[in-house]
């Protein structure tokens, strides 16, 4: 099997260097290709390949091949550990290679916080061990000895008794010609030496002297750089174009009309006007002079304020009812202690860091091309579709991803480059830029929902009805989807852990009227905003304490049985099983318990101050918040502290599973604060980070501490569960300390008005 | 039109309205300073002017007769100016990208004040936002590159 794999990947280098493409992106960053290529790199030419994840060269270089992508969450260096671990390689000699899109990886889409958990974790160990197993074997049968007598250890194969040892690549000619095992053994934990320690980031001097490769610095000899004007209005196409000014400006080379999908256009491009150009000033500056008349569009009269309210009497009716456990309405009709509330989660935008960009090169029926993208196989499989090129014909690199959060999932502007570049018969760089990505993207959804319960006398819960009204993620792959779907009410909604006899969950009617799609954590962030502050509200109700009252509410530890939540259909996990990663209700209380602790929970604040605490479980991880808030006499409010619990079971790189609870926080917040994006006629109404706020470092928290709790339970995701919950502990603990609530978000200046 | 960029001379006779950020990104391929917003909003593209931060998304090369800039690249030789450091001590950066902004950024402060108090690290580091969320990491390190020796925190 790896002769032909070393073929492929000769042919692959001399078809990427005829494509005159001059960059590849390595742990140490950029190279020249033909540098690579001269270089006396064994692994190019005679290399031991047990795996699609890595690569023992006869230069003992080993290259490991990270199909997912880097997008902060430190991947690249979390998959090399495991890798590395299970090999037992020498650290120093390893290096990294990205991944092309490439069925053979499995799924590459790096979304579902799912890169580590669930089988990943065990294929990228079998892959370490096979290879290990495999450089044993073949000192074994050169030395002659019992394989059980060999060891690989630290980049040698070792024989104790007769005090040999071998480096790998002088195994890897007798490596080649074995047989691959198909299962091996795995280390004990007691025997790894990166998995679970401290590791620098791979890419980590790259960031820091600014010669990391991102999407936007991606580039080809020749390429042009093009801007697209989009239609400011979903489903709006061009009725007519004026380019005279636009080529006047110097640098502009041509104006192209670049056609659109109908609604729903999936991940296919929203059409516009092309401005191309020598460089990325003159596209701007020419887009800049283009007069372009749209057509009507279906959705012109896309108005928040009115949308709000037509929400708010969707959720005010009776739904279709998606889940009904006991007899929800008759409890609710006859209890004496009632709460009944709504709340509101505007359109969020993604708003990385780095606005989408990439560049791609069609010659004849071949397409090349470079992208910050989340999913390379989409990627591929979308341009092939748009451009009518067999899939096998696409190649998609991946750059690193100046942040994603669902956003670069959506492959649309790798669509346009790929189009861009046939239709003028050069390599073209599509750049978007931050107007384009806060008013053109894929928003997450905007909801209203009503929740209302009932108390006993002893502040049990004993019914619970939870009203949905959010236009779903589905509604941009096909006609006719108005309803918050069972996939997206499977993120906290029928999976709340409660204690409750009687629960009803009625879903109402919301047709979209943008691009909707999936945002850092999805629907949890509405539903666990809505269910983390009535929890808070219903505490208070009952006169009890909110941690004593979620505790209480949680019941005694026991893991649910979820095909009896009276949900019409099955409750999805994920992707897992219920039976391998149960809902425990044991690790919600172990969170809450842990952050309630670490947090001086109860302790005595001055007037002004307050504590929240939320608990929410998301991708199979637990996770609990609580924190610290400060508002003062004219609603300033500002966040001195911020404890974060989190069980995702054993975390592989323990340092990035905190910076993930840190920026998890900061995001959380963000959304809670500052951040709405609105519709008015049609358009989105911000438009760059002025108006579309996020938090800066004034207002971030000053303190944010991370507790990891590990009590042995199945591995969960670890990038998108720590948002949840912060943004309800938030306005928990303003509760506490201003008795005001807040039931819409952001929360903006309301604090101030009220 | 003459100015320097890390130390190099450099000439320029393109359109004077350009953004410094695009003679860097698209002629010099200096790809280290970033786009983020194009309207001085988040601090992705900050570089050093004269020894002062700047925004070069908005900084026309009209601006910079006889200046001297200063990119992330330039920031040292080795990747060693006591920010980068920092930085790698608190294994700041998660995507990576505003970080060129905000070492410079945090180089230019600590120029101004070698011992910045929590309030002078909002204040200047309050222009640069990080999507991540590195926040807390970045005031760890501004604080453990101002303890370094005051020698080595001069940069170019």
């Amino acid at each position: 099997m790896t002769t032909p794999t070393t073929i492929e990947r000769r042919t692959f280098l001399q078809q990427l260097a005829a494509s005159g493409l001059v960059l590849t992106i390595g742990a140490g960053g950029v190279r020249r290709l033909d540098a690579m290529e001269a270089s006396p790199d064994g692994a190019l030419a005679e290399a031991f390949e047990p795996s699609v994840f890595v690569r023992v060269g006869e230069d003992g270089l080993v290259t490991v091949i990270c199909h997912r992508s880097e997008m902060g969450q430190g991947i690249r260096t979390s998959m090399v550990m495991v890798i590395a671990d299970e090999l037992e390689a020498d650290w120093a000699t390893v290096r990294l290679e990205q991944a092309i899109g490439d069925p053979k990886y499995g799924d590459q889409n790096t979304d579902g916080s799912s890169s580590i958990r669930g089988t990943n974790y065990t294929r990228y160990r079998q892959a370490g061990a096979t290879a290990r197993r495999m450089l044993e074997a073949a000192a074994a049968a050169e030395w002659n000895v019992p394989a059980a007598e060999v060891t690989g250890s630290n980049g040698m194969v070792v024989h104790a008794r007769s005090n040999r040892r071998v480096a790998y690549g002088k195994l890897v000619a007798r490596a080649r010609t074995l047989p691959v095992p198909k299962e091996v053994p795995l280390k004990q934990p007691s025997q790894f030496r990166f998995i679970g320690k401290q590791v620098p980031s791979l890419d980590l001097q790259a960031m820091l002297t600014g010669t990391a490769v991102f999407g936007q610095d991606a580039r080809m000899p020749g390429m042009r750089i093009a801007v697209i004007q989009r239609p400011p209005v979903y489903g709006a196409t061009v009725a007519k174009v004026d380019a005279t000014e636009a080529l006047k400006v110097k640098g502009v080379v041509k104006v192209v009309e670049v056609p659109g999908a109908p609604i729903p256009s999936a991940f296919l491009p929203l059409g516009g006007v092309a401005v191309l150009a020598t460089s990325t000033w003159a596209a701007m500056e020419g887009r800049r002079k283009l007069a372009i008349t749209w057509s009507a569009s279906p959705n012109d009269g896309y108005d928040s304020v009115s949308y709000r309210q037509a929400l708010e009497a969707a959720v005010r009716a009776e739904g279709n009812i998606v889940r009904d456990l006991g007899d929800a309405p008759a409890a609710l009709d006859s209890a004496t202690k009632k709460v009944e509330l709504e709340y509101y989660v505007p359109h969020l935008a993604h708003a990385p860091m780095e606005p989408p960009a990439a560049v791609a090169s069609v010659t004849g029926d071949r397409c090349e091309a470079w992208t910050c993208t989340q999913d390379p196989q989409a990627a591929r499989d979308t341009i092939a579709a748009f451009l009518k090129l067999p899939k096998e014909n696409v190649e998609v690199h991946v750059t690193l991803l100046g942040g994603a959060f669902g956003r670069k999932s959506k492959p649309d502007y790798a669509c346009e480059a790929a189009w861009l570049s046939r239709e003028t018969g050069t390599p073209v760089k599509v750049v978007w830029t931050r107007e384009d990505d806060i008013q053109n993207g894929y928003p997450h959804t905007v909801s209203m929902q009503r929740i209302e319960a009932t108390l006993d006398a002893t502040g049990g819960i004993t019914s619970w009805r939870h009203r949905i009204a959010a236009p779903p993620i589905a509604s941009v792959f096909a006609p006719g989807q108005e309803y918050h779907s069972n996939d997206e009410l499977d993120l906290g909604v029928l999976d709340m852990p409660y204690a409750i006899p009687n629960v009803r969950v009625e879903v109402g009617r919301a047709p979209a009227h943008s691009r909707i799609g999936w945002y850092r954590a999805v629907s949890n962030v509405p539903q666990a905003f809505a269910i983390c502050s009535f929890m808070d509200e219903l505490a208070h109700a009952a006169g009890k304490d909110p941690l004593e009252f979620l505790l209480s509410s949680l019941g005694p530890d026991r893991v649910l049985d979820m095909t009896r939540t009276g949900a019409r259909k099955p409750v999805g996990n994920y992707g897992a099983t219920w039976e391998e990663h149960p809902n425990d209700v044991a690790r919600h209380r172990r969170v809450l318990q842990a952050v309630a602790r670490e947090a001086g929970w109860g302790r005595k604040l001055p007037a002004g101050e307050g504590l929240g605490i939320a608990v929410h479980r998301s991708f199979l991880t637990y996770v609990a918040s609580v924190v610290h808030v400060r508002v003062d006499a004219k609603g300033a409010v500002t966040i001195p502290r911020v404890d974060i619990a989190m069980d995702c079971g054993f975390a592989v790189n323990p340092d990035r599973v905190r910076a993930q609870c840190e920026g998890a926080v900061v995001m959380s917040l963000s959304n809670a604060m500052t951040s709405e994006l609105s519709y008015r006629d049609g358009r989105a109404v911000q438009s760059n980070y002025h108006d579309y706020q996020v938090l800066r470092m004034n207002a971030a928290p000053r303190e944010t501490r991370v507790h990891l709790v590990d009590a042995g339970g199945p591995m969960g995701g670890v990038g998108e569960p720590g948002v949840p919950p912060v943004a309800p502990a938030l306005t928990n603990a303003i509760f506490a300390a201003t008795g005001k609530r807040i039931r819409t978000l952001p929360i903006g200046d309301q604090l101030a008005r009220a | 039109m003459r100015l320097t960029i890390n130390g190099t001379p450099r000439t320029y006779d393109g359109d004077p309205n350009q953004p410094l950020l695009w003679f860097l990104r698209d002629d010099l391929q200096l790809t280290g300073t970033k786009f983020g917003c194009g309207i001085a909003a988040c601090g992705a593209c900050t570089v050093h002017v004269d020894g002062s931060a700047m925004m070069a998304c908005v900084t026309p090369m009209a601006a910079l007769e006889g200046k001297s800039v200063t990119t992330i690249e330039g920031l040292s030789a080795a990747g060693d100016h006591p920010v980068q450091k920092a930085w790698a001590g608190a294994n700041v950066p998660q995507c990576g990208y505003c970080q060129s902004g905000q070492m410079m950024a945090a180089a230019a402060l600590l120029r101004q004040k070698p011992t910045p108090t929590d309030a002078d690290i909002d204040g200047a580091m309050a222009m640069n936002i990080c999507r991540c969320g590195t926040y807390a990491r970045i005031r760890e390190a501004i604080k453990a590159a101002a303890a370094m020796p005051a020698s080595s925190t001069g940069g170019r």
